[in-house]
């Protein structure tokens, strides 16, 4: 059975997997659905929302479209959670490869540098990273990258060390191949599929760290992102509390998707490993 | 005993090349803001001439090279010197020592709150793995995980402060209130439920799905076939032979987690309006006090390693085969 049928037996994979289908499409839509600036003004401000059938969640506190904010706003939350991954997969598969292979002294100080970002809170990393260099969409990525590619690391370099000692890294020695390609190309495609199954929850954090940022006024200012929808409706908490919680709501759906999606994927992944 | 002496001996030494990265990490970012201390210190005193800068930067060695400059800050650091905040204008380490309990007495409330109720849904969770009621626990702790810290801080005002009134919107204790003893503790306990329910809701997820999975592994070993052999009841072998043996990996947890909770304290105290730590690092970003973010990053790594550390020693004593191979190397 291919990994994509044993991914549909899972129900909770397959509602993940919808839930980040529908997000997609909404977030790529975003300039066709929406073309006009979510920034700009065009209405009467503080609608409440299902009033209007032009504005159905109604308008900010400068007259702001929420559902044109709330669909543009689905790009950054998207593109920083993916982004940010892959940054911290291929950080992270890197140094732990190189720390298991090399092994001896430069594993060990390679080690004691991922001990050194896990002592230190991540968020506060990024918060720190973020106000050093100033907030832009790249620096936000890396920023979260930079908390998170710990644990690929410490796996990464876990898998290799198992790997590196069976036969068919042996006979890639043997035939004099470069230790690097044997690092790189033998043996990190190998110890992927356990860091990849991690990813899912790495892209949640990343998801809700940037949040997080933007929140506390660290992300991107020309971009609309709901993390900083809810920062702006905290100011009128009280007489419309819907502005800060409607797009909680749609960060809550979003990083319950991408868990529900990881869950699947590793219920899956750990049916065929049982079953070899 | 000897043997926790041991291995807290052993942790410290290990702990100290850690340290030294974090610190030569927090020095690049300072030489990567932009503006060294002579011209934070000009702004906030009002400027000076050439001279002056000259004379300031010759003073506090900020005209060597940057090898004798990270040098200069080990040194400053080894003698708990963190700097001057500018935006402050107080030394460093006394702010944060300043702010440090109301975090403390944050994280550790949510902590306790999470690791209680979180452990305890656990075991009804993995009491009978499959059944109907661990299935609903499984995904309601999954969206429970999903939820941001700082949104459910916000939801939580809405509810119970600005709708039921039950509790206040923000801050530790009422200002200037004049209220002692008793009082005093109850007061700080109204305002201390809110947060400590944001973030406990979301960390106890952590702690029963932790739980959930180890009993779920419990229950294939042997030791358990033979209890349900003997006859025991089902409540018994839940609690005293399964729960038991899959708590360990949670105290694990709790120190692994103490960087994450650290960092979830920034937003859920600006949130709030904790005069905590977390609210000092985000007063430090709006007012580019990069010194006094950096001298917050630094305390944060030293809180880390004295939790991971008490950690490790609760576990030695109560699991006797962890550490044993270590005193005796």
């Amino acid at each position: 059975m291919s990994l994509v049928a044993r991914f549909t037996r899972s129900p909770e994979g397959l509602f993940g997997a919808a839930v980040l289908a529908a997000l997609i499409v909404i977030a790529l839509g975003a300039p066709f659905l929406f073309p006009r600036d979510p920034l700009s003004i065009v209405g009467p401000p503080l609608t409440a929302p299902f009033t209007d059938w032009a504005l159905p969640l109604g308008t900010d506190r400068l007259g702001r479209n929420v559902l044109a904010e709330l669909v543009h706003g689905s790009r950054a939350s998207l593109l920083v959670g993916f982004a940010a991954t892959l940054a911290a997969i291929i950080i992270g598969a890197s140094v732990g490869t190189i720390a298991g292979f090399a092994g001896g002294l430069v594993d060990e100080a390679l080690m004691r540098v991922v001990d050194a970002f896990q002592t230190v809170p991540g968020f506060l990393l990024a918060l720190a990273f973020v106000s050093v260099i100033g907030a832009s969409l790249p620096v936000v990525v890396l920023a979260i990258a930079l908390s998170a590619w710990t644990g690929p690391a410490r796996l990464a370099r876990a898998e290799v060390l198992s790997l590196r000692e069976r036969d068919y890294v042996a006979a890639a020695r043997v035939i004099g191949m470069h230790p690097a390609e044997i690092a790189f190309r033998q043996i990190l495609p190998n110890a992927l599929a356990p860091v990849l199954a991690l990813s899912a929850v790495i892209v949640a954090g990343a998801i809700l760290t940037e949040a997080a940022l933007s929140f506390l006024g660290l992300g991107d200012p020309n971009i609309v992102t709901w993390g900083s929808m809810i920062a702006e409706g905290r100011a009128v908490l009280r007489s419309s509390p819907f502005l800060s919680i409607i797009p909680g709501i749609a960060l809550v759906v979003t990083v319950l998707g991408v868990y529900l999606f990881g869950e699947g994927l590793s219920e899956a992944l750990s049916r065929r490993a049982v079953r070899s | 005993m000897q043997r926790a002496g041991k291995l807290v001996i052993r942790r410290l030494i290990g702990s100290i090349p850690v340290l030294l990265i974090v610190l030569v990490g927090t020095f690049f970012l300072l030489e990567l803001a932009s503006g060294d201390a002579v011209d934070a210190y000009l702004v906030s005193s009002g400027g000076g001439d050439a001279a002056l800068v000259e004379a300031l930067r010759a003073d506090w060695g900020l005209d060597q090279s940057p090898i004798t400059r990270l040098g200069l800050y080990l040194w400053n650091i080894a003698h708990l010197d963190f700097g001057h905040s500018v935006l402050l204008n107080r030394p460093i380490l006394d702010v944060v020592l300043e702010r440090l309990p109301n975090t403390l007495l944050l994280m550790g409330s949510a902590v306790a709150l999470s690791f209680g109720i979180g452990s305890l849904l656990g075991i009804v969770a993995g009491s009978r793995p499959g059944s109907a009621r661990d299935r609903l626990l499984s995904i309601g702790s999954l969206a429970l995980y999903a939820v941001p810290s700082f949104w459910l801080g916000l939801v939580l005002v809405v509810v119970f402060s600005v709708q039921l009134r039950w509790l206040p919107l923000s801050g530790i204790e009422t200002l200037a209130s004049g209220k002692a003893g008793l009082d005093r503790a109850w007061d700080i306990l109204r305002h201390l439920v809110l947060p400590v329910g944001a973030l406990a809701l979301i960390y106890l997820a952590l702690y029963l799905r932790l739980m959930r999975a180890g009993m779920v592994e419990v229950w294939r070993q042997d030791f358990v076939l033979a209890a349900r052999a003997k006859g025991l009841s089902r409540r018994r072998i839940v609690w005293r032979h399964v729960a038991r043996n899959a708590l360990l990996p949670l105290i694990t947890m709790l120190g692994l987690q103490s960087a994450t909770m650290l960092g979830g304290s920034v937003v859920i105290e600006s949130v709030f309006s904790i005069p905590g730590l977390g609210r000092l690092a985000q007063e430090a970003v709006s007012g580019r006090d990069t010194p006094l973010l950096m001298g917050i990053i630094v305390i944060s790594a030293v809180l880390v390693i004295v939790t991971n550390l008490i950690v490790d020693v609760v576990y030695a004593m109560l699991d006797p085969r962890v550490g044993a191979s270590e005193a005796s190397a």
